[in-house]
């Protein structure tokens, strides 16, 4: 008898369970999966903020050769550390002024979204198709082919993930590409991580033995009936590792190990300006800006998903 | 308790077989010649070339190389730095504790603030007061801290003129070190205003350094508690007629920082990450720097030592944070 | 004059799908050593009545009632401080999980302590001889050695001896047992039962045993109290309740009590479960699932008098017959014992 959740209403109240008890009142009418995550994300406003500034910069990047009042890279000698348009001294050209070779910083930071969204595909896409496969490999496989996969995650894991990425640059030669690789080598364990754990509990419920009895091939196994039933997780993990890659590769660009200039990297950019920072303020100020407020959308749309995915949420 | 610290001892060991071979492999794969990377030598004839491979042992088998790398470990032997000649041991033990002194500060500084405002946020959940504390954690999770560093220096620095813009101490005070501590040896020198100059030092470098640290520990201390106030035993003490304080702090945070102990622990490896590039900004004279310097003088010896040493300080952070999960969380200890 | 008098209490929760009255006008009273029995299904808020009652029900909770005396006190009107001084006092209260009811990371010694010093000041030694005391007078063997056991070493019958210890501590004027066995095995739940009816008697406190199961309450109660949907159904001495039930509703309960089944027939059972928020009857809220239902039943429904339990009902039952009921003038006795 379930006594305790029927006797004591609001003796666990939280917000949440009271929505999703109201939900599961109307269960008939069940919604569709994508509705239905829908529902879940915008009841979570600041996820729905998230992901219209998003959408916002993806737009900016999209469009900045059209959007961009000047190029990137030309330099304007008639037009060195302008402060921005509104200050003493500032040019309504020059919006957000301009940095020490004369550059639009309003433009660099324009076509530097392209760069940062780039990376952050790019890493993700890598380190999860790597972690995923390794995962799976090692959740299936067990034995000694799952032992050694993941003791190799635990040294991975074992290093600071700036630090390693650091020395992998440092092996392989500075530069955006590089420092891709080596994000994306540096974020794969925790998608290992999570891949070979939905493994191992998906493996034990009845529709993987029943497909297994009907007699599918363990490729199809892993891929078609087990992955799309880890998702969940691994899309919460990804969203992370997106602001986390952002984050670190504008660190590389900002230790000079990134992208190199004169690439408009928001990092890169934040470490051209470092010498000017007590003169500049702007030079400094905007492209850190630029680099928080992606990352605090992408965080921001990473709760939202983890609420509306997490099914433990869901239930409770 | 003893044999629980040794099983958790034994599971160490081929995570550091692993980190050894990747600090041993760093050197094989760097483009290029590793005697030239290590010797750093311009122009060698080749019986001076000969005459180094045979003492480095190049000219070994690979696994033998291995075997002599981890036995000079062993033997406290990292290798020697091409650019001060000095033994890469000695040099991160004089400079490791600038990185220690400012990550315990880092690290108790996100605590202090961070654990309250988790408890304050889940008590009052929903309220103001929690939005504004977990939306204020948000973006300190997202900050970019080489960035919000310079702002500080900005502000504090150059417009208020408050703080020093880097460094340890202010060059007018000058002592031996004693324990490698600034804020300590500032103390024990009796010099006048050292220790204020140290700790002015000190200030920006921390905040900076415990800003993703806090954000995260507020935002863990939060869910544990919403989970744990929850609980029947909170009903219980509730019924005992002990005071929301006693209730809160003592029977709801004792078991909310079980999870949250795990989740200090892993603070240590975001903090030796972040000091990098906080040592970097603040010119602070630490194993972050050190490294980041290393890399860039292609001072490759320090840069295999550093790697080994400081995934050597994480590996035994972890273990003393399942030791002290064990402590505190009686299920563990019987 | 009764230990503890409550009128007419109203609990209200604060919803996102709109308020919900989870208890309904209830008015019990207990004297001084005595055993009042409080049944119901689950959601018929027995227990909710009496955690606000303790003050410990969430702030989405809007608690009114015309009285809350304790002992000559008004707890309805009395700051949280002074309640704080009354409860795990003179009032203390045992739940249905013992298991988790204990906080795991504190020994059992520290946590019946903490009652001791918080409510009574003593000393540490004083604190330590109480507890060993208490933990022999709740039948706890070597209580000693149990002092520094933690709650997860403990079996559930023994956390609930320990809950029961940490609730007699300070020497309860009264003892709220909020379906002290259910979670237990059968065999530990008649020995709890048995301690519990010891111990009320060796004190004179007055206890309030909260329960669905009707052969605890035939077991121990005194006086018993039938609440369905957080009202108060019914209310009579245990034995007039047994012989001759006066709601349809109690009637019901006793009806599926396996004890009473005459024949092989199948075990009576209540069709439907109690009201919701969103399906909550006009008038009775027992109407849609009373045999005895009429149109009158979804305009109003009375209270009658004591003679007859005070049962909520416009035809109780007596002798299983519903009185004045309008199938009973042509109904014939085939037809009443199919109600029944």
């Amino acid at each position: 008898m379930t006594h305790v959740e029927a006797d004591k209403p609001g003796m666990h109240q939280e917000p949440d369970a009271a929505e999703a008890s109201q939900t599961t009142a109307s269960a008939p009418k069940r919604r569709s999966g994508l509705a239905e995550f829908w529902y879940y994300f915008s009841q979570n406003k600041g996820a729905v903020i998230g992901l219209c500034v998003f959408l916002a910069i993806i737009a900016i990047a999209l469009l900045a050769p059209v959007l961009a009042p000047h190029s990137p890279t030309v330099q304007n000698r008639d037009a060195l550390l302008l402060p921005p348009a509104w200050q003493d001294g500032g040019k309504a050209a020059y919006l957000l002024g301009t940095d020490p070779v004369g550059r639009d910083v309003l433009s660099r930071l324009m076509f530097g979204a392209q760069f940062s969204l780039f990376i952050g595909v790019a890493v993700v896409v890598l380190s999860v198709s790597s972690g995923v496969i390794l995962g799976l490999i090692a959740g299936f496989f067990r034995g000694w082919i799952d032992t050694t996969i993941m003791r190799v995650m635990d040294v991975i894991l074992a290093f600071p993930s700036l630090l390693l990425a650091l020395v992998l640059v440092a092996i392989l030669g500075p530069g955006l590409v590089n420092a891709m690789i080596a994000i994306a080598l540096v974020l794969q364990p925790h998608f290992v991580r999570l891949t070979r754990a939905s493994v191992l509990a998906e493996s034990e419920r009845e529709y993987v033995t029943s497909a297994r009895v009907a007699g599918a091939s363990r490729f199809r196994l892993m891929f078609v009936t087990i992955l799309p039933n880890c998702l969940a997780p691994l899309i919460v993990q990804a969203t992370l590792s997106f602001s986390n890659a952002i984050l670190d590769a504008a660190a590389l660009g900002f230790l000079g190990m990134g992208a190199q200039p004169p690439t408009p990297e928001w990092g890169t950019m934040l470490a051209e300006a470092r010498e000017f920072i007590l003169r500049a303020w702007w030079v400094v100020t905007f492209p850190g800006l630029a680099i928080l407020i992606t990352v605090l959308a992408i965080n921001l749309m990473g709760d939202g998903l983890r609420d509306a995915l997490d099914p433990k949420l869901k239930r409770s | 308790m003893f044999r629980f610290a040794l099983s958790r001892l034994a599971l160490i060991v081929p995570t550091f077989i692993g980190v050894s071979i990747v600090a041993f492999a760093f050197i094989r794969l760097l483009p290029g010649d590793p005697i030239m990377l290590l010797a750093g030598e311009r122009g060698m004839s080749a019986e001076r070339y000969a005459e180094l491979q045979a003492e480095m042992g190049f000219d070994r088998p690979i696994v033998a190389q291995y075997f002599d790398y981890l036995l000079g470990l062993f033997q406290g032997d990292l290798g020697t730095s091409i650019v001060t000649k000095r033994p890469v041991l000695e040099e991160f033990f004089t400079l490791f504790p600038a990185t220690i002194e400012l990550a315990f500060c880092a690290i108790v500084l996100a605590t202090t603030i961070g654990i309250p405002l988790g408890v304050l946020a889940a008590v009052k959940r929903g309220s103001w007061i929690d939005q504004t504390v977990m939306g204020t954690a948000l973006v300190g999770y997202s900050m970019p801290i080489f960035w919000w560093g310079l702002l500080l220096i900005i502000l504090f620095s150059g417009t208020l003129g408050w703080t020093p813009v880097s460094g340890r101490i202010s060059l007018m005070y000058f002592f031996p070190p004693v324990t490698g501590f600034m804020l300590i040896d500032s103390l024990l020198s009796g010099q006048e205003g050292a220790f204020t100059s140290a700790l002015s030092h000190l200030i920006l470098p921390t905040v900076v350094l415990a800003t993703i640290p806090l954000a995260v520990i507020a935002r863990q201390t939060r869910s544990a508690m919403l989970e744990v106030l929850g609980e029947d035993y909170v009903r219980t003490a509730r019924s005992k007629g002990l005071s929301p304080r006693r209730v809160i702090g003592l029977h709801a945070l004792r078991n909310a920082m079980i999870p949250v102990i795990t989740t200090v622990g892993l603070q240590v490896g975001v903090l030796l990450a972040g000091a990098i590039l906080t040592e970097t900004i603040f010119s602070w004279p630490g194993i972050g720097k050190w490294m980041v310097d290393s890399v860039f003088r292609r001072d490759y010896a320090v840069v295999q030592g550093g790697l080994l040493l400081i995934a050597i300080i994480i590996m035994f952070v972890n273990l003393i944070v399942d030791m002290l999960y064990g402590l505190i969380n009686p299920r563990i200890r019987h | 004059m009764p230990i503890l008098d409550i009128q007419n209490l109203s609990v209200t929760f604060e919803t996102s799908s709109g308020p919900f009255k989870a208890v309904d006008g209830i008015t019990l009273s207990v004297d001084s050593g005595e055993i009042l029995s409080i049944v119901g299904e689950s959601g018929s808020g027995k227990s909710v009545s009496m955690l606000a009652l303790m003050g410990l029900l969430p702030w989405t909770a809007t608690i009114t009632a015309d009285r809350m005396q304790f002992a000559g006190q008004n707890l309805a009107t009395m700051s949280a401080r002074q309640r704080r001084k009354i409860i795990g006092k003179d009032i203390s209260m045992i739940f249905q999980e013992p298991m988790s009811s204990l906080n795991p990371c504190f020994t059992v010694g520290f946590q019946i302590g903490e009652t001791l010093r918080q409510h009574l000041g003593m000393d540490r030694k004083a604190r330590r001889a109480r507890t060993i005391e208490l933990l022999d007078l709740v039948g706890i063997p070597a209580p000693e050695d149990r002092l520094s056991t933690f709650p997860h070493q403990l079996s559930g019958g023994m956390s609930q001896r320990v809950m029961i210890a940490m609730a007699l501590a300070c020497k309860p004027k009264l003892l709220i047992a909020d379906e002290p066995t259910t979670a237990l095995d059968v065999t530990i739940q008649a020995q709890i039962l048995d301690l519990l009816v010891r111990l009320q008697k060796e004190t004179d406190m007055g206890l309030i045993l909260i329960t669905h199961d009707m052969g605890v309450v035939a077991e121990t109660a005194e006086r018993v109290q039938v609440q369905y949907a957080g009202q108060k159904v019914e209310e009579q001495h245990v034995k007039a309740l047994f012989r001759d039930p006066h709601h349809p509703y109690t009637a019901a309960l006793l009806a599926a009590l396996p004890e009473r089944a005459r024949g092989r027939d199948r075990l009576p059972s209540i069709p439907g479960v109690v009201p919701g928020p969103s399906d909550r009857p006009p008038a009775c809220l027992f109407e849609p699932r009373c045999t005895f239902a009429t149109d009158l039943c979804r305009q109003t429904v009375k209270r009658q008098d004591e003679a007859l339990g005070q049962a909520l009902c416009n035809y109780p039952l007596v002798a299983g017959r519903p009185q004045n009921h309008p199938s009973q003038s042509h109904a014939t006795d085939e037809t009443r014992k199919e109600l029944t």
